[in-house]
């Protein structure tokens, strides 16, 4: 069965407050996935560097080839251990919520969709916020 | 019926292949962020230690196809977010363009250095 409705200029962030919880996990979903599409591009440009690497072992076993330079290099930046700290949240989140639409999808558990929104915020902060040692090891400001 | 938004026109070829490949990157995304951020740290990482995970063939074609459904679902979902914030025509066929031509691109670099971390190359 399918049906429309009227549900106005759904971009109108004027409206915000007008917003179900439906609503927010469309937005969170679409600004998470904007995310990790850009992230996807980025991660490739620096993996990149393992071209330059390759081929010369005595820099690789001494681990001073420009991949291994650079990767620990941006990882001795207190800032893209915080930025890692936000891709996992941001990952973690698309998934969560990825798997609810799933579910929606296959009609299971509509009537719980708004929960279901929620719990995938909280266990995205939980997540999160239990990695935050792990992502920040070994660096300071 | 509960109200339900989406990018997607439901029961549509992309809105399927959308699906499918969420469900490998569920999978997939999780297993690649435990495995290089809690098994192994990123600030570990060496090419030494890429290279020997890379010399498992089992492990470098789930990164190629990682690499592929990720592209493809990313892509894909910029895509229909464009399409249905209304862009039509011209403009549409040009931003599908750019997006093809942007997704292979990142897929054979992504291919060519995953090869050049394997030792293939």
């Amino acid at each position: 069965m399918s049906q429309s409705y009227n549900r106005g200029l759904i971009e109108d962030f004027g409206r915000w407050k007008e917003f179900s919880a439906g609503m927010w996990a469309w937005i969170f979903h679409k600004f998470t996935g904007w995310m990790l599409i850009g992230y996807l591009f980025t991660h490739i440009a620096v993996l990149s560097t393992s071209v330059g690497a390759a081929g010369n072992e005595a820099a690789i076993m001494a681990e001073s080839d420009v991949y291994t330079t650079t990767l620990q290099g941006l990882e001795g930046l207190f800032l893209i251990r915080l930025l890692e700290v936000g891709l996992l949240a941001v990952a973690v989140f698309h998934i969560l919520n990825g798997l609810r639409l799933l579910m929606v999808d296959l009609g299971v558990g509509l009537e719980a969709q708004d929960k279901s929104f929620y719990a995938s915020l909280v266990l995205t902060g939980a997540i999160t916020v239990a990695s935050v040692p792990t992502f920040l090891t070994g660096v300071s400001l | 019926m509960a109200e339900q938004y989406s990018s997607f026109t439901p029961g549509g070829t992309r809105w399927f292949l959308q699906r499918v490949t969420a469900a490998f990157l569920v999978v997939v995304l999780a297993f690649h962020f435990f495995l290089l951020h809690f098994v192994n740290h990123a600030y570990e990482v060496t090419f030494l230690g890429t290279q020997a995970r890379m010399e498992n063939v089992g492990y470098l074609l789930t990164m190629v196809l990682f690499l592929i459904t990720a592209t493809f679902h990313g892509v894909n979902g910029v895509y229909n977010a464009l399409v249905n914030q209304g862009l039509e025509g011209t403009q549409k066929k040009a931003v599908l363009a750019v997006l093809v031509v942007a997704s292979v691109g990142l897929v054979a670099q992504g291919t060519y250095v995953a090869l050049t971390m394997s030792g293939m190359i």
